[in-house]
């Protein structure tokens, strides 16, 4: 089996999101693995660890991506790829997907690629099914469960996490798998894996060896983004002799607010 | 002089860290209350690696360096204390004694289980009669043929009830002209016949951990479980408590860490006379303190992790890292609780189990007392390094990971 994850480089969860100047900030908070990217990772490797293979981790992202991908490595993927251009800064999930297929294409005689749900900063949650139809592969998301795979037959079976019930979708492979939190508990990075990770040369992807130099644009740009007006209360506490005065007191108040 | 941790260094954290949140944090303060050991801890940091962080891979570790020690040590204690004993126990008295002065065979046969996380250690050396004053216990040793024979009681012996190996120090001498030149050490199976032991209960802190006493009554233990000569024992326990000292110094350092960052949101969050109480210069001279308090205690263990990977003796540097740490982190916790008020009194909140788990760091692995008597030699010129028989081997990456 070779599988790719793609993963990608988020703020920590426990971040608190600020608008400044029209643009979103996450102040100083650590950068992690997406965790929803975590349960990819973990199912990428298990498949690995059950039908022999190798995981190769891509991330589409600045040079500090590539702490994502130790992560990724130091769980137990062998390979990981940055994928990384200044023409990649800001692009729309369309485009992200249209640079992620190229570099699956490019990692050549893939049989699986996962994703995890959504990413925590932008949480779209399409990129992964965008990926599967620039590749023509099937997109099987929120995948909860893999019931069955033959390597042979190049068949699978999933379980697929909706609002109301689970539904089962047979498929053939290629194809690309988006997880949700139900399928695994991600394990922890190893000491041995800790070790081959922080020595790890990763190799960066450009825009030029993707042969697309001049092809990405996006549909969507965000000019503007401002935070929700903050709703501050205050607490006003009517006082009488009797609990008729102070009914009459608090009708006067809801009037006097235009509340009735 | 760089400053920055590694990659790796910050991997560490990161796992230990993500370990101790998901595992252990959502049951601690049941644990705490019930003062009874959660069943899957040893396992899962046996299971993790983190049993045996610092040895080599040819012992059966991880091959990590002592900083990795000390920073696993600090994440672990942030959650909890009972975690970062472990540290100090297993790791620090029984692994890294063994890895400085045990024989190939006794590396192979207990250090190795050990570090794979098969097997537990602990370090059996206080008795009810002495601990500071440790050159004076009573525990005896005596030579039968190819065995020792040992009696006596040790006491406040942390995971004594769930160690499988004991580094045990005991006298073999009494006609000797300094009593420490009498003692002997010895790496004991706690299966041995003779031996029973119990937990101690009713503690102020580390109340999710276990701490006993161990009875050892004609124990019968062979030649070859000696650690070091005979004579040697004080130290072998010497250098044993370097190790377990720079662990408790990391350990409080993330005891410091928790009262800061569990004061900082809370008075974040609390309001008085119309502000925060984070906007009160009182409530701020206290977080001021903490948030140094930690800086200073990281930047000591750090210090004394170093000289551990150069292979330089760091007896007065982690005597201080310990004493300040350990001070600081009681100051810490007592402070949080004041900042968090008739809250912090409460177990709904974790800084009054932060100021029960501080309070014994300051007592065990030598008190601070006898730290402030160590450092006071070492400035008066008293005391100066000597050279033991068997240091402990410097870190190298290379040959520690093949």
């Amino acid at each position: 089996m070779n599988i790719v994850v793609c993963v990608k480089q988020t703020p920590d969860t426990a971040a608190t999101v600020t608008v400044e100047d029209g643009k979103i900030s996450w102040g100083d908070a650590p950068l992690v693995l997406n965790p929803w990217d975590e349960f990819a990772v973990e199912e990428a490797l298990r498949l690995k660890e059950a039908h022999g293979g190798e995981v190769t981790a891509i991330s589409l992202g600045p040079e500090d991506a590539k702490e994502a991908l130790k992560q990724s490595l130091a769980m137990g993927c062998e390979n990981a790829i940055l994928v990384s251009d200044p023409s990649f800064a800001g692009l729309d999930s369309l485009q992200v997907s249209k640079v992620l297929a190229a570099a699956i294409e490019k990692v050549g005689e893939v049989d699986l690629v996962f994703f995890g749900r959504s990413s925590v900063d932008t949480d779209s949650g399409i990129t992964g099914s965008q990926v599967a139809r620039r590749l023509g592969w099937p997109a099987l998301s929120l995948v909860a469960v893999i019931n069955s795979l033959d390597p042979e037959s190049k068949r699978l079976e999933v379980e697929r996490m909706l609002d109301e019930t689970r539904q089962q979708v047979a498929a053939s492979f290629p194809a690309v798998i988006s997880v949700v939190k139900e399928i695994n508990e991600p394990r922890y990075p190893s000491f041995m894996g800790i070790r081959k990770a922080s020595k790890a040369e990763i190799p960066i992807w450009s825009a030029a060896e993707l042969g697309l130099e001049g092809d990405l644009e996006s549909a969507l740009t965000w000019p503007d983004v401002y935070a929700i007006p903050k709703v501050e209360t205050e607490c006003e506490f009517i006082e009488g002799e009797t609990p008729e005065e102070i009914a009459a007191k608090l009708v006067d108040r809801l009037i006097e607010e235009k509340v009735v | 002089m760089d400053f920055r941790l590694t990659t790796e260094h910050e991997m560490v954290q990161k796992m230990v860290r993500d370990f101790a949140r998901k595992e252990v944090a959502p049951t601690i303060k049941e644990a705490d209350r019930k003062q009874e050991m959660t069943a899957h801890v040893l396992p899962r940091m046996g299971e993790l690696g983190i049993l045996g962080i610092c040895i080599p891979v040819r012992y059966g570790g991880q091959g990590m360096d002592y900083i990795s020690l000390g920073l696993a040590s600090e994440e672990l204690e942030v959650i909890d204390t009972t975690l970062r004993v472990v540290m100090s126990v297993h790791n620090g008295l029984a692994s890294m004694t063994l890895f400085q002065w045990g024989t190939e065979e006794q590396k192979e046969k207990y250090l190795a289980p050990l570090a794979r996380g098969e097997k537990i250690g602990c370090g059996a050396f206080s008795e009810p009669g002495a601990g500071s004053d440790f050159a004076n216990i009573l525990m005896t040793g005596k030579r039968d043929g190819d065995e020792y024979i040992l009696n006596g009681e040790k006491m406040w012996i942390s995971l004594a009830t769930k160690a499988d190996f004991a580094v045990v120090t005991v006298r073999t001498k009494s006609d000797v002209a300094k009593p420490s030149e009498g003692l002997t050490a010895y790496i004991v199976e706690l299966d041995r016949p003779g031996v029973s032991r119990g937990d101690i209960h009713g503690k102020l802190g580390v109340r999710a951990g276990s701490t006993g006493w161990i009875s050892f009554q004609d124990v019968r233990v062979p030649l070859e479980n000696r650690i070091g000569e005979e004579g040697e024992g004080f130290k072998v326990t010497m250098t044993a408590f370097d190790h377990g000292r720079y662990t408790v110094a990391a350990g409080a350092t993330g005891l410091i860490r928790a009262s800061l960052e569990a004061s900082v949101a809370y008075a974040k969050e609390r309001s008085s006379f119309g502000k925060p109480i984070a906007r009160h210069q009182l409530i701020q001279e206290k977080i001021a303190r903490m948030a140094r308090d930690y800086e200073i205690a990281r930047l000591l263990y750090l210090r004394a992790g170093w000289m551990k990977n150069e292979g330089v003796r760091n007896t007065f540097e982690t005597s201080i890292a310990k004493h300040f740490a350990t001070d600081a982190s009681f100051h810490a916790a007592s402070e949080a609780i004041q900042i968090h008020g008739a809250y912090g009194f409460s177990d709904e909140y974790d800084v009054e189990r932060f100021m029960r788990n501080a309070r014994g760091a300051m007592i065990y692995e030598g008190s601070s007392e006898i730290q402030s008597l160590i450092q006071a030699d070492y400035a008066l010129g008293y005391r100066k390094d000597k050279a033991v028989r068997c240091e402990l081997p410097a870190y190298d990456s290379q040959a520690w990971q093949s």
